[in-house]
């Protein structure tokens, strides 16, 4: 076991090691950031002394050399627009993308597994019909169209709900996050819903499959048999043995949902991670750029890590296949 | 539906009632300052959102004309000096009162910020403060400096108590920016608000509002939204597609006015071989562009009522010069080229160009408004008059990267080039002098010349300009040098005036401003 983990703690630092190169080369092949900085009325010399400073005039090969000895030492370089540190930028605007990834994973489950349940269990009625429909929707809408109709539809026309923004916060627990207040949770839930809705949409399809396979085993058979009031059996029988595969799609698929978080917070101006980043890549703030998705890959990384430790412990086969 | 509208009125007209009050104003804006330290980023966002805070010397009003702010009276005693007599009694935020120290000590710490990705060396550089009395400073320059009064414009003052060491991030958390402009700094949550209350001892109009937050909201569809579900009371840049429907609306009351910004048609005049201009069959052919006739006749081509009118949905004005009528050093007698395909044919032939050419129009399709369908209109105009000409546009980041450094030796890569300009200084100098004077690195002039165009005849007039104190003398030498360089040589084709538009909630109306700024200053019940 904890050669296994060892084993997959250096293929991780691999990756992260490959991907900083790419990402470096990539972005600084793009583009020149200067002409994004600065006033259009400076004059050459001005021009000069930004290229400098930003040390845009060293080969790539250079530049990337000072990044790894300052990675190492924590410091993903300075952001060209803000001039503070990257990570810092990034950390001080996790929060927000964090709660808002969260908040649309709970609206993926609490919907997407009792619309994925029924419709499995009902298959020809017209609801379930209904459902599927929606869920293929849910897939093929593109999200940054969904998100502006939701707000024309929720906060224009209806005007339930905020349009824009973060909301309150308040601290509980030593967490600072806008669900802790009415203001907040009523801005976060649009965009929420927006970001959740591919989520939902695949909880829907698994959750489905997963009771059309699971209804027609023994076991639910047995149970029915015993006299089982049909609640129990779903709720016992049934819903442990579909979530299996769901839990491992929502654990392996929560990096996606941070990492694309961008056009939903876009959308509704959603003071995140994801709004800095695609800022950062209009304006060519290549730090921040690099930075972010760094921190992404150490996030998707992580998460395989751990969903490859779980797999392990749950399922022998896996743990043989990963000691031999 | 009356129902609803009597509804809607009525609550419309508490919320006026409520604004006489003056409460609460939210606005959207469309880029976020990078900072909240006046001297770190010298780029329109940040510029124009201290003015909230700070003041300058000299005031720039919605037209970029001056006013007295925190200097009262400002004139040259000699040829090298100007004298500026600063205003008395004003207090900053903390109570303490502005002298001229607090001058000196912006002029040195504005030209030294660490980090500035864009600093005020630009407008400071060269020129030495002293202080005469308490409220009287000298600015010494080495030659006659006319532009005194509007560099003057551009720099906030910051106070030297509060300011003493402090670093951009003193300024972002609120510990340094102490100001003497009619709102003070309250907090900045980066991505998601400012907030600004008003300060009652401004010297100024007293500000309209007790306090006022800006929400960032990057995407203009998401602005608009915001704006009609009463999230946000005023946005800015307003896309033209939606101005039309807008109009219907009466939530909603539109303000625009055309900005300083010309869009204009830089051309290479400096390659016998252009790398995006090829002859029919694709073979070799000397540049075209290099010949005043052919650059004429491209201006002739634009049918430049048509562009404003169908690709602009009339949210534009044509341009027959640098900077729309009403700034200092426009001419009076010029006016757009009109649409004549014709003499433009003649011209070509002229030039020896009967037969036509192929040449690639290069330009942005993030920068100005339908900046990338501009460019396309622009395409199928000169296909009319025999030049073969294809459309590549690209992402701003890359694009004005290319344009003034991508080819060999740094030297700008297209051929033909859309772009547009903003006159900072609210003055035809700035355009002439970055634009169409010779690029010159040691002289700092024509730094944005990306056609390389060049004109000793040009380059005299301008200098003379520059160091003309006398403003009508300037103003016509700056005329004569726009009548020759665009009229006569055609070193650039300016095509139009952008407009830019804002929205407010229905009882509020924005004197639109030249410069492009959203200052709430400018907001104002109706």
């Amino acid at each position: 076991m904890t050669a296994f983990i060892l084993r997959r703690s250096l293929q991780s630092i691999i990756v992260l090691l490959v991907m900083s190169l790419i990402v470096f080369v990539g972005v600084n092949l793009v583009g020149d950031p200067v002409d994004m900085l600065i006033n259009p009325e400076a004059d050459q010399l001005e021009i000069e002394r930004v290229i400098r400073d930003l040390g845009l005039d060293r080969p790539v090969a250079e530049q990337y050399w000072y990044f790894m000895v300052n990675a190492f030492q924590g410091d993903l370089g300075r952001s060209f627009v803000f001039g503070e540190p990257a990570l810092k930028l990034i950390i001080q605007r996790m929060p927000a993308t964090m709660e808002l990834a969260l908040f649309s994973l709970l609206i993926a489950i609490s919907f997407g597994i009792p619309l994925g349940v029924y419709a499995g269990l009902k298959p020809h009625s017209k609801i379930s019909r209904t459902i599927m429909a929606g869920s293929i929707l849910g897939f093929s809408m593109p999200t940054f169209w969904v998100g502006i109709i939701l707000i024309m539809f929720f906060s224009v026309h209806l005007g339930w709900l905020p349009s824009t923004g973060r909301g309150d916060v308040a601290t509980y627990f030593g967490i600072t996050s806008s669900i802790f207040t009415l203001d907040g949770l009523s801005h976060i839930f649009l965009p929420a819903f927006n970001l959740a809705l591919f989520k939902l949409s695949s909880v829907i399809r698994l959750a489905r499959a997963g009771t059309r396979e699971v209804i027609l085993q023994d076991y639910i058979k047995f149970a029915r048999a015993k006299g089982l009031s049909e609640t129990r059996i779903i709720r016992v029988h049934l819903l442990k043995n579909i979530m299996i595969p769901i839990v491992t799609v929502i654990g392996l698929e929560f990096g996606s949902l941070i990492a694309f978080s961008t056009v939903t917070e876009t959308v509704f101006a959603w003071p995140g991670m994801g709004k800095l980043i695609i800022d950062a890549i209009y304006n060519l703030d290549r730090p921040i750029v690099v930075a972010y998705l760094m921190i992404i890959v150490l996030i998707f990384v992580t998460l395989n890590l751990i969903v490859d430790i779980l797999y392990s412990v749950l399922d022998p086969r896996v743990r043989i296949k990963g000691v031999s | 539906m009356k129902l609803k509208h009597i509804i809607t009125m009525s609550v419309a007209a508490i919320g006026l009632s409520f604004a006489a009050n003056a409460a609460e104003l939210r606005v959207g804006l469309q880029s976020e300052p990078s900072s909240i330290d006046p001297h770190y980023h010298n780029l329109g966002p940040n510029n124009g959102f201290a003015t909230h805070i700070f003041g300058a010397l000299v005031g720039s009003d919605e037209n970029q004309q001056h006013f007295p702010d925190l200097a009262v009276s400002w004139k040259p005693v000699d040829e090298t000096t100007w004298e500026f007599k600063l205003r008395q009694g004003v207090k900053w935020h903390d109570g303490s009162a502005f002298t001229a120290d607090d001058v000196l000590f912006t002029a040195e710490r504005a030209q030294n910020v660490p980090n500035s990705p864009s600093s005020f060396v630009t407008y400071l550089k060269g020129k030495t403060f002293s202080k005469i009395d308490d409220h009287t400073i000298h600015i010494k320059t080495a030659k006659p400096y006319p532009l005194m009064p509007n560099d003057m414009t551009t720099v906030k003052i910051i106070s030297a108590k509060a300011g003493k060491g402090a670093k951009t991030e003193d300024y972002n958390s609120g510990k340094a920016t102490i100001g003497t402009g009619p709102y003070k700094f309250v907090e900045w949550v980066p991505g998601d608000r400012i907030v600004l209350q008003r300060y009652d001892d401004y010297h100024g109009t007293k500000a309209a509002f007790d306090k006022v937050t800006f929400k960032p909201i990057k995407s203009g569809p998401a602005r608009i939204s915001a704006l009609l579900a009463g999230d946000v009371d005023f946005i800015d840049n307003v896309p033209p597609l939606d101005v039309a429907r807008l109009k219907k609306d009466k939530s909603v009351q539109l303000s625009s006015g055309p900005s300083n910004r010309v869009i204009y048609l830089h051309m290479d005049q400096f390659r016998e071989d252009s790398p995006h201009i090829k002859a029919k069959d694709g073979g070799p052919i000397k540049n075209p562009l290099m010949d005043a006739r052919v650059r004429k006749a491209i201006s002739l081509s634009i049918n430049r009522d048509a562009i404003v009118e169908r690709v602009m949905e009339g949210i534009a004005v044509p341009a027959g010069q640098l900077l729309p009528a009403g700034f200092h050093g426009v001419s009076p007698n010029m006016k757009p080229d009109p649409y004549d395909p014709k003499m433009a044919k003649k011209l070509m032939a002229e030039a020896g160009y009967a037969d036509g050419f192929k040449m690639v129009i290069h330009g942005p399709n993030d920068r100005y408004i339908n900046d990338a369908k501009i460019a396309e209109a622009l395409a199928q105009m000169l296909n009319r008059v025999g030049i073969e000409a294809s459309v590549e546009t690209m992402t701003k980041a890359v694009y004005f990267g290319r344009a003034s450094r991508g080819g060999p030796d740094k030297s700008p890569e297209f051929s033909f080039m859309l772009l547009g300009w903003g006159a900072g200084s609210g003055e035809a100098s700035s355009p002439l002098k970055a634009l169409l004077h010779t690029y010159d690195k040691s002289k700092g002039m024509g730094a944005a010349n990306r056609g390389r165009h060049s004109d000793p005849a040009v380059d005299t007039l301008v200098q003379k300009a520059l160091a003309t104190v006398d403003a009508d003398a300037r103003g016509k030498l700056l005329a004569a040098a726009t009548e020759k360089a665009v009229g006569e040589n055609y070193g650039v084709i300016p095509m139009h005036y952008q407009v830019n538009t804002w929205a407010a909630k229905a009882g509020f109306k924005y004197q639109p401003r030249t410069d492009e700024r959203t200052i709430v200053m400018g907001l104002s019940a109706n």
